[in-house]
């Protein structure tokens, strides 16, 4: 599945590792996200990211 | 200097002044810098931040002319960054403290610089407020302005703004308020501190700004951790930031080279002669004298970057490698952008400042200028044209 990148701070989202710290199971695509979503690493929106 | 500076009723600066260092992590620093940390008395005693490691001594020595440290019952940590964190073990070890607060980022940080699982955290979120007695501390998370756990602290009945590394500037001084020294030369330090520190995260801050006016805080004074305070038209260093985010250039061009035997510096003179013709604004930057954090101070409000260098063993300079690594971090935007270079054999660098210009996302609307060893009238003539060029581009944007 398609990682994508945070262009705020370089975290990058792997589908395969989802984010559990927030909630996100492992196997979630990144379309997948719930709009309120952020970069756990910065904050930045879904809208910061793009494909890798 | 060590002594406190009572900067309003029972609000102390205590922070600790570094006349001397001049290369802050790749930043140069010609008139050192200050850790600002403030300590307000109250029924809670409260320290907000505290020093880069070597100076937790000037730091203990600015605490006890107000209380005796082991009196502090509370320990904001605004930033994890060693500048403002580096004295903390021994300072806990001194004060003791009943809680240590940051930011939930910053918790993680905390314990990933000082692997202390045993230190009173006390983890904040943003908008979360707590009581010192007859005032009022609320904690705003600013993440990514500029690392993660970032946060500032805004004292509401004082209406004082502890902003962490925003709004500082690197200028080691006696004066503590920005009213006591020459408003021009500060306004230079704060956006060369803008242009070298925060401008990968304008977009953040603006929006961070516009939260903030939202806010409605009312603002007598800013505190940031490094430099002077703002303490007269405070919100005039808002403004400045609010225009540094939207990245408005002004019709400037940069031409920032470096050279071997000076055939660059004499094609970087002819483009410069170009772009004066056209009436456009110049600055010449030799990357053998001018630093690049100076470089990016003069990028940041500039519509034009011309970049030049020989070629050395089939590469461009080492100094120009520097620049653009560092000015690609930095990610300015809205650049109209073109490279050039003299070469002897083989001619590489016009090529590769090329594809890193085009990678920083520059407007590169030229395929630049290489000549062989010494430039003669009709190489030079190209590089007025460049210059020219530029200029007409330049202009164009308004
Ligand atoms: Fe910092
Ligand atoms: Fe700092």
């Amino acid at each position: 599945m398609q990682k994508y990148t945070c262009q705020v701070c370089g975290y990058v989202y792997d589908p395969a590792l989802g984010d559990p710290d927030n909630g996100i199971a492992p196997g979630t695509s990144f379309d997948q996200l719930p709009d309120d979503w952020v970069c756990p690493v910065c904050g930045a929106d879904k809208a910061s990211f793009e494909p890798e | 200097m060590r002594i406190s500076v009572e900067i309003k009723d029972d609000i102390f600066w205590v922070g600790a002044l570094d006349w001397s260092v001049r290369d802050f992590h790749g930043y140069s620093t010609m008139k050192g810098t200050t850790y600002n940390a403030y300590l307000v008395k109250d029924d809670k005693v409260t320290l907000f931040d505290t020093v880069k490691k070597p100076f937790k001594g000037d730091l203990l020595h600015c605490i006890y002319k107000v209380v005796e440290p082991s009196k502090i019952d509370y320990l904001v940590v605004n930033h994890v960054e060693p500048d403002h964190s580096g004295a903390l073990p021994e300072i806990m070890e001194a004060i003791k403290p009943e809680k240590l607060f940051c930011s939930p980022r910053g918790k993680k940080a905390l314990l990933e610089h000082y692997h202390r699982e045993d230190w009173p955290y006390e983890v904040v979120p943003s908008g979360s407020e707590i009581s010192l007695g007859k005032r009022t501390v609320q904690f705003l998370e600013t993440r990514m302005v500029h690392w993660p756990d970032s946060m500032f602290s805004y004292l509401k009945e004082d209406r004082v703004l502890i902003s962490s590394d925003a709004f500082g500037q690197h200028w080691a001084t006696t004066e503590r308020f920005n009213d006591e020294v020459p408003g021009g030369e500060l306004m230079q330090h704060a956006a060369k501190y803008y242009a070298n520190i925060l401008l990968p995260y304008s977009g953040l801050i603006q929006k961070l700004i516009a939260e903030v006016q939202k806010m409605d805080l009312k603002i007598d004074m800013i505190c940031p951790d490094h430099g002077l305070i703002w303490r007269e038209n405070p919100l005039q260093i808002v403004a400045a930031y609010d225009a540094w985010t939207r990245q408005i250039s002004k019709r400037k061009a940069v031409i920032v080279f470096d050279s071997m035997w000076n055939s660059t510096a004499t094609m970087a003179k002819a483009i410069c002669d170009g772009l004066a013709e056209e009436g456009v604004a110049a600055k010449m930057m030799d990357l053998r004298v001018d630093h690049r954090s100076d470089v990016m101070t003069e990028v940041m409000d500039a519509r034009a970057v011309i970049a030049g260098s020989s070629t050395l063993n089939n590469n461009m300079l080492p100094r120009m490698a520097d620049m653009l690594t560092y000015m690609k971090g930095l990610r300015p935007q809205n650049k109209i952008a073109a490279a050039f270079g003299s070469f002897g054999w083989s001619g590489e660098s016009v090529r590769m400042i090329t594809k890193t210009l085009e990678e920083m996302k520059f407007k590169v609307i030229n395929p630049g200028v290489s000549l062989q060893y010494v430039p003669a009238h009709e190489g030079l003539r190209q590089c007025v044209e460049l210059g020219r060029d530029i200029a007409r581009a330049v202009k164009a944007e308004g």
